[in-house]
This record gives C-alpha cells, structure tokens and sequence, in this order.
C-alpha cells in the first residue's frame, strides 16, 4: 500500500505541480513539465489575435485604395449590414460545426423560410392579425427544416454532409413550387417599417445580428448545453457513456442551425422587401467559410463565436473593398478561396503546436 | 530467461534490442528484444497492452522508436516508413485487414506496386502473376478477377498473404490471423504459415490461443508492459503455466489495499442484481449481485465476453434477454441515461475512444456527468463546476492539479484517474470498472487500486473486469470466472486461487 496520507501528500504539491511528491512514484509524476500553458487551451485573445490583424490589414487597404470612401460612416453601416444576414447564419453553423456536423441547407432554406412567410396567404393572415406573423413563420420553417435535419442525422444515422445535401435540394425546390418562381413583394404593414428602421443610428438588422451573436456566444460558452455540445464534437462515444444525451443534443442543434436560417429570412426579407426562392444562394458555402477561418475546427470539439464574427467581417470587408476599387466578383471568390487556404493552415500549425507537436 | 534453439552460426533475420517507443504521457514499449530466425514461426504472447501492436507497427514502419537498435540480416536498419518496411521485406498483415474491397483480387495484391508499362497498367499480367501467387497457397478457386469485398474473412486473409509474397517478404507479421476464422479456415491458415516457413520466410504470429502456439509455433517472446520478459522459448515444450505467468504475473510486487474485514452478508440487499443477462453471440445466462462495500471482479481472456457484460449491464448494449436491477428497481434495457440516473458510472475499456475528450480540459471531462448540477436555468456556473472537479481531482491525487490542462498531454494513470473522478463526482453508486489499469504505468496502479477500494469503502458496489488474474484476485472479495461467455465460477476472492482460474480460463477458451 503506499503510504500516501492523501491529505499530506496533497498539501506538498499544491504549489508546485511539477515538484514530485515523496510518496508518489516518478512514473506518475507528469511527463510533461513547465510550458505549462502551452498545454492549456489558447487563451480567447491570443486565438482571435491573428483574425484581427487580418481585419486590420484589410481596413487599411481599404484606406489606402479607396480613402475616405471606405473610412466613411456610411460605408462601415454598408460592411455591417452586409455581414448581418450571413452572419446570423453563420452563427448557427459554428453550432453544428463544434458538434462535430456540417448543415448544407441553410441557404436553400433562408431561400424557403422567406417564401413561405411571404405567400399571399401569410400576408393575408399577417395584414388582418399582426405583421409578427411574417416573422415567426419564417423562424418556424427554418427551425422545422432544421429538426428535420437532426431527426436524419441523430436517428437516422445518415451522414450530415447528404441529409443536409438532400435538404438543401428539396427545401430550394419546395420553394419554387410554394412561389411559382415569382419574387413575392411584402405588403404587410408594419414589417418593413420595423426593419428596415435605425436605432440609435444604425439598422435594426444589425442589431439583431449583434443580439444573435451575443446570444450565441452565451448559449455555447455559459451554458450546460453549450459544454453538451463540445462534448459531443469533442468525442460522441465518451459523451454517450457519460449519460449525455448525444441524439436529443444533435436534433435540437440542427434545429438551431435552421431557427438561425429563418432569422437571415427574416431579414433578406427586409433588405430585398421581398421573398425568393433564389434568397440565400450559396450562403452554406460563405457560413462554412467564415465559421472555419474564424478558428472552429471542423472535425468539432473546439468553436469559438466571436471567431465566427470576425470571420464574417473579414469576408465582408473584402468584398467591400473589392467593390470600393471596381474589381470584378470574380476576383474576389479567388481572394476569398486563398483566405480560406491560408487561415486552415494557420490552424493546423496552432492545433499541432497545442497538442505538443 | 529460457533459450533454446539457439544456433550460433547463423545470423539472424532480424534482432531488435532495447527498443523504446513513448506516446504522450505513456511509454508504450519501453525495453523490448526480439529475435527472428528465417524460416521460423515466431509468437508474439502478451495481454492487451503489453505493447504487442505498438511493436507490429514498428515493424511495419508505421510508428518511429524512440530508442534501441534494429539489425536486419545483422546490418543496422531503419524502418522509417511503411515503404521503407516493405522494401526491406517485412509485409504485415493486420487484424483488421487492409484491402480495398472495390478492387479486385489481383488489384489488391498488387496495391502500392502496381505493374505497368509507360504508365498502363498490365492487367493481363497482374491478373496471371496473382493466379500464380494464389496457386502457390494452394488456392487457386479464389479468381484473381473477383471484387475483394466479396470474399469471406478467411478469403480476404489469403489475399493478403499473396499480396505479402508479391512483395518478396521474408518477414510476414500475422496479428491475430486466427480470430476471425473458424475451425476449418485455421487449418487453412496453419498449412499457409507452414509452407511459407518451409519456404525459408519468417513469420511473426500474434495470437491469444495458446493450443495455436503449440502447433505451428518454433519459439516465443513474451511482452509484458512494454517489455520483453522472455524471449526464445520453446513453442512445444514451455509449460502452459509458465507462459501464463510470464504473460499476467507480477513483473513487480503490486500491492493492493486490504480487503475489508466484514464483508457484507447475505442479509445485506444487494444494490446490483443482474440476471440471466444474455446477448447472442457474446454471453449467456450472466447471473450475478454486487453488494454497497464490495468489489466483484471478472477475470477472463480477452474475447470471453466481460467487456460486452460490462457495457450491457450500463445499457450501452441491448440485452437480448436477462434483467439489471439497481436497488431492486430493474433499469430499462439499452439506455445509458436511465444507468446513469440509477447511480450507475462505467470507466471504459477504450479510456481514450470511449471515456476522454482528450483535447478538452481537466475539469470539463470531470464534470460530464454532472452538467446538470451546475447550472441554474441552463446557464453553468464556472466557477461551481470547476471547485467541484478540483475537489474531486484532489481525492483522486490527480497530477498536475491543473484545472484548465488538456487531457491528451496527461499519462494514462492521470487519465483513468479523470474518468473515476467523474463518477465520483456524480456519487455513483453502482460503479463498473473495465480494465481500469491499462496502459497505465506500474508505479501509478497501486494508487488506482487504493481508490478503488476506498471507493468500495465509502459504500459503493463495484465491478472491475480485468484480463490480469492476479489483478481479479487482488483486488476482488468475489470473483467471478468469465470464458466463452459464460460464468463458469462464483465464489470469494480468497478461497480461489491463481492456477484455478488460469485452469478456467485457458479451458474455456480452448472449447
């Protein structure tokens, strides 16, 4: 028996965790000693530090090619706005991302979530009750598509990669049936008054895009079933045995993704005073994008949010300036694909180095 | 150390001395010597984690050591990459076999070497020289044309032996080849591996079955921990229990903590009562009860069905038949999360695959179990979690006593440590331990040993299930004899002894 008294034996090495203790054998001792906090995760400034000096090189190329009209107020409301739709979006992949899943439908479902709450019916209805009608069907048909993903993926066992695939070509398809390929004006009263309106200056669809973001971040970082989340990207099967409920966790994140999708509905719906079936074309591709570069591993178990918000505004910022200097959008997709290279390169140079070469 | 057979003339094959090979916080191979002969069937023996896989990939050029010399035909060499492995002629076939099953026969053996002039594949002559290699293992109704995905086990297996003769191997390494095939296929089997040693190639052959060793073995190395504890026995004349000490017995006094004086009696409910638990295939009629204070261990081989009871009793399996009561209220079948809720806590088998989110922090996979605790209307509160892991780190002397530290960069011992602390965190009652000292090193077991018991101590039933009779033994006040998926005895850890249950166990098997 070793003689080990626990308390005493504790009391020893409480202060220095590399001093080995008398009564505990060397082989126990940790094989690993100082640069202690190399082996501890990154630190949340250290990790994002990279992202905000591409942000910052970006500003100042904006500066320098197209001076005061980047540098305006005007045009950082332009950059905000147009990082608020996929942006929302993008906060609900870096969900299923960390959980170790992918969502390929998001946009086709932005596309059917503004369709469905814009069909001469929901105005109908919206007009004689309230223009909130408009807004939860499309929260609901994105959530609903959503669950329908999960309920695939969670106990279905198909893949995500094709239940979303599969998803994302029915829900495009469904929405061009529901609107006949016909861009549906909104006339609801009340709607485009609210958001398309400023607050304290700046528009209310950046407003619920930084509450989204904030509520994401609280949701992933402060709460149990955000540490659920890690756990299951992190390692299912460990997640399963210690009694996490791994299906119900992955279900109700797909329904996130999609209730996520149906806010950018709600949204695109504002900006375009309209819904479409072509809304959201191509958003999985930009949410996946900004999600990765943003610093969540895409095999899961580590997300970060605010990553995710840089990841977007990067994107943005480049297109902007892009634009601001009349370079063509082919242009910037090649900028945009060398950016998506470089920064999982990054990453796996940080991955490698924290897990100790 | 027994030698035999030792030719002094001759160089041999292939020699390793003192190799060492360390992952992340355990020295997997720490020490190990090997000597093969040309023309010799060579066993491998050892329990799982004594680093007989490390050591195939070693060979095989898979994994790179960190210390000792490899002599090749008495030349230093190195196996720096599975290619270089190959080139020097060692082919290794893997358990779980590496063929492509959408290619055809011939495609397969040929994999990595494929015959082609000026860039276009020779399909007639890859085709021909396969019918050839076929032939030459005496089974040519296997076509060479024919999808490999559609051969049985013992099919595929033959495939790969060919497709090591296609690469002019002198060395073949067999891991467990016997496992997936049945009576009439080993006979195959045992007829290719004495062909191909008549023929002059050397064969490394892993297996858990003893009676294989006997008769197609030529000598045996044994590994325990990571190191060779005996090497160039004779196949046919080493005494059973001798192979079996080598193999589970002390390579160094463990000590485990004493027993406690009053066992609890007939009189005292039991707190799990599992009964006639089956599952086809893997175990039948499993019957047993673990008492708060008491700790109930399963001895048995590798393959004889404990893990699968372990998990089935945790709901992680679905029974097919049989009942798992906690506190006389019977769990519902097939569910982790009614288990857990009972009180129910497993420490897998597979610590790393199964039990760790090994890129997460200390506290985080302590409290898994117990998120619930620490939250107020979904929200966590931090600092709660982290005081009450670290509390619980401390009762089992977790070190470092670093909160935020990555789990990856921790030694086994610190890792198991982890995964009891968790339960205890959750208070279980009812605690299942499979295997709770693999691949944990010698010095840090005892401390396992003493938790555990002080864990019984403290009121909790505990099942370990262990492949190391004297860890059963030792440890155990009830011990229970698992083979062929069967309870073959029952009976109080002292009144049983060593050769017993070896005697049980060997023979279950060997059924």
């Amino acid at each position: 028996m070793t003689e080990k008294s626990a308390d005493g034996a504790r009391l020893d090495t409480a202060d220095d965790p590399n001093q080995p203790a008398r009564a505990v054998p060397a082989e126990i001792a940790p094989t690993v000693t100082g640069e202690s906090a190399r082996r501890s995760l990154p630190s949340g400034l250290m990790r994002n530090l990279g992202l905000i000096i591409a942000l910052v090189l970006l500003c100042l190329v904006g500066i320098i090619t197209a001076g005061d009209r980047f540098a305006s107020y005007e045009n950082v409301l332009t950059i905000l706005r147009l990082a608020s739709v996929i942006g929302v979006v993008s906060i609900g992949m870096t969900f299923v991302i960390t959980a170790g899943g992918i969502d390929l439908s998001v946009g086709a479902v932005v596309g059917l979530a503004s369709v469905w709450a814009t069909t001469s019916g929901t105005q109908l209805l919206a007009n004689n009750v309230h223009w909130l009608i408009v807004v939860s069907t499309a929260l609901l048909v994105g959530a609903a598509a959503g669950l329908l993903n999960g309920l695939m993926v969670a106990y279905g066992r198909i893949v995500p990669f094709i239940a979303t695939l599969a998803m994302m070509a029915a829900a495009r398809g469904l929405a061009e049936i529901l609107a006949n390929r016909q861009t549906q004006i909104i006339r609801v009263n009340g709607f485009l008054d609210v958001f398309t309106s400023d607050l304290f200056g700046i528009p209310v669809i950046v407003w619920v895009f930084a509450a989204v973001a904030v509520a994401g971040w609280i949701l992933l970082n402060r709460t149990t079933f955000g540490r659920r989340t890690f756990a299951v990207g992190g390692n299912p099967e460990a997640a399963r045995l210690a009694g996490i409920r791994v299906k119900r966790q992955t279900m109700m994140l797909y329904g996130l993704v999609g209730l996520s999708a149906g806010i950018a509905a709600v949204m695109i719906m504002a900006r375009t005073t309209a819904g479409s079936s072509t809304h959201g074309t191509l958003y999985e591709l930009d949410a996946i994008a900004a999600v990765v570069i943003g610093g969540t591993l895409l095999s899961g178990g580590r997300g970060t949010i605010v990553g995710t918000v840089f990841g977007v505004l990067i994107f943005t910022t480049l297109t902007n300036v892009f634009t601001l200097n009349n370079l063509s959008i082919s242009a910037q997709a090649i900028a945009k694909g060398l950016i998506i290279v470089a920064a999982v390169l990054l990453q796996q140079r940080v991955a490698a180095r924290s897990r100790g070469g | 150390m027994a030698k035999v057979d030792e030719d002094p003339t001759s160089v041999p094959l292939l020699e390793m001395h003192g190799i060492v090979k360390v992952f992340p916080g355990v020295r997997a191979l720490d020490g190990v010597d090997l000597q093969v002969r040309a023309g010799e069937v060579h066993c491998l023996l050892g329990q799982n984690g004594a680093g007989k896989s490390t050591l195939i990939k070693v060979l095989a050029g898979a994994h790179q050591v960190d210390g000792g010399e490899v002599l090749w035909q008495g030349q230093p060499a190195s196996l720096g990459s599975p290619v270089a492995a190959l080139k020097q002629g060692i082919a290794t076939i893997y358990q779980e076999l590496d063929l492509v099953d959408w290619l055809s026969v011939a495609e397969n053996i040929y994999l990595g070497h494929e015959l082609s002039k000026a860039g276009f594949s020779q399909r007639a002559v890859t085709r021909r020289k396969a019918r050839e290699l076929l032939q030459r293992l005496g089974h040519p109704e296997i076509s060479a044309s024919r999808e490999v995905g559609t051969l049985s086990a013992a099919g595929k297996q033959i495939v790969s032996v060919a497709r090591a003769l296609s690469r002019d191997a002198q060395l073949i390494v067999m891991d467990e080849p016997s496992a997936v095939l049945d009576g009439e296929e080993v006979e195959n089997l045992f007829h290719i591996v004495s062909d191909l040693a008549a023929a002059g190639v050397a064969v490394v052959y892993i297996s858990h079955r003893l009676e294989e060793i006997r008769r197609i073995g030529d000598r045996i190395t044994v590994l325990k921990d990571g190191r060779t504890v005996a090497t160039g026995l004779d196949a046919r004349t080493t005494p059973t229990a001798e192979l079996i000490k080598l193999m589970t017995g002390r390579s160094i006094e463990y000590v485990f903590p004493q027993r406690s004086q009053t066992p609890p009696g007939p009189e005292v409910p039991p707190l799990l009562t599992v009964s006639g638990l089956s599952r086809r295939g893997e175990f039948e009629g499993v019957s047993f009860e673990a008492r708060p204070g008491e700790i109930v261990g399963l001895a048995g081989l590798v393959g004889a069905g404990r893990s699968e009871i372990v998990e089935t009793i945790f709901g992680a399996r679905r029974a097919d038949g049989g009942s798992v009561a906690v506190e006389g209220k019977a769990l519902r079948n097939g569910s982790v999360g009614a288990a857990v809720a009972a009180g129910v806590g497993l420490c897998p088998e597979e610590r790393k695959s199964q039990g760790l989110i090994l890129d997460q922090a200390v506290y985080q996979n302590i409290s898994m179990a117990t998120l619930s605790r620490f939250s107020a209307g979904g929200f966590r509160r931090d600092s709660a979690e982290r005081s009450a892991a670290m509390k619980v780190a401390a009762t089992v002397d977790l070190r470092p006593p670093d909160p935020d530290r990555v789990v990856r960069t921790l030694s086994g011992g610190n890792q198991q440590k982890i995964v009891l602390a968790r339960w205890l965190l959750r208070e279980c009652r009812v605690l299942l331990l499979d295997e709770p000292t693999r691949g944990v090193d010698v010095g840090a077991r005892s401390e396992i040993y003493l938790l555990i018991r002080q864990l019984a101590d403290s009121g909790v039933a505990v099942v370990v299930v262990s492949s190391e009779v004297e860890e059963v033994l030792g440890l155990s006040d009830r011990v229970l004899v698992v083979a062929a998926g069967r309870v073959l005895l029952d009976g109080p850890a002292s009144e049983v002894n060593e050769d017993q249950v070896l005697d049980l166990v060997m023979g279950g098997t060997a059924a």
